[in-house]
């Protein structure tokens, strides 16, 4: 089973990736609602995969990727956000995110984003 | 604002409710409306905009509608908590959607929401803003754009 921390500051989308997984071969291990949740609960919990929201209070989602780069740059990172330019896209993959996800997405969307990114992994 | 300009926003409406199971959603004819006096249901998701534009981007939406659409987005849980969660979501994700157009200059902020009174929305007096009429099922609702440009 690969792990797998999901980070949004709303409820509803965790909740909604978190059901998405039932079945599969990922574990939610942990969410969190901020860039500084996240880091601590990544020490704790070590996971392979993370989705990651970019728009959140205290901490964003690009300046919490940096930081899980510095924690254990293996990491599996799907961004998935509303924020649909390019630039922040491109952003995001320089600072360690492998996979971009637009809001509003659908649990196929999802579904492939998370296959496409954890596809030669050992689970 | 330009006509190309609301289009962004209708686009970005029309792209979330597609994304539900009931996914027909009707927009009414956009409107001009003084900001001393917003518009305004029981739940209002505001997104702050910086950059070219300045100004703010919400959604609102009565109880019953945001019940509704919890259910079809597949969330059991439709009490007061997720229905705040919901109102801010969509305007963020309808605001931040609006970068595929305007580009990463477009800064949002995250959102505020607000319950009931319409006097808790601050807008710049001196401006109109433009609503767009959402109806969904047998609710309605609206998206407000109270943008300027620099």
């Amino acid at each position: 089973m690969l792990k797998l921390m999901i980070v949004d500051d709303s409820n509803i989308i965790r909740r909604k990736i978190e059901r998405a997984q039932q079945g599969s071969h990922i574990q939610v291990v942990a969410t969190a609602r901020n860039g500084n949740d996240a880091l601590a609960e990544f020490k704790k919990h070590q996971p392979d995969v993370v989705t990651m929201d970019l728009t959140m209070p205290e901490m964003d989602g690009i300046e919490c990727i940096e930081e899980l780069m510095k924690l254990n740059p293996e990491t599996l990172i799907l961004v998935i956000s509303a924020l649909s330019d390019k630039a922040t896209g491109i952003e995001a993959l320089h600072k360690g995110a492998r996979g971009f996800l637009c809001k509003p997405f659908d649990e196929e969307k999802l579904g492939n984003a998370l296959k496409e990114l954890t596809e030669g992994l050992h689970v | 604002m330009s006509e190309a300009t609301l289009q962004v926003f209708i686009d970005g409406v029309v792209r979330y409710f597609e994304h539900t199971s009931d996914k027909e959603v009707k927009l009414g004819t956009p409107y001009l409306i003084d900001n001393n006096a917003p518009a305004a249901f029981d739940y209002t998701g505001i997104i702050g905009v910086s950059g070219p534009y300045r100004g703010c981007v919400y959604f609102t939406a009565p109880r019953a509608l945001l019940r509704h659409l919890l259910l079809s987005l597949g969330e059991p849980e439709t009490g007061t908590e997720n229905m705040i969660d919901l109102v801010g979501e969509v305007a963020n994700t309808i605001s931040g959607n609006a970068r595929s157009e305007f580009g990463n200059e477009f800064m949002i902020s995250v959102p505020v929401v607000v319950q009931g009174a319409p006097d808790s929305i601050h807008l710049p007096k001196s401006l109109r803003s433009y609503v767009i009429p959402v109806y969904w099922k047998a609710y309605s609702a609206a998206v407000v754009i109270s943008l300027t440009s620099y």
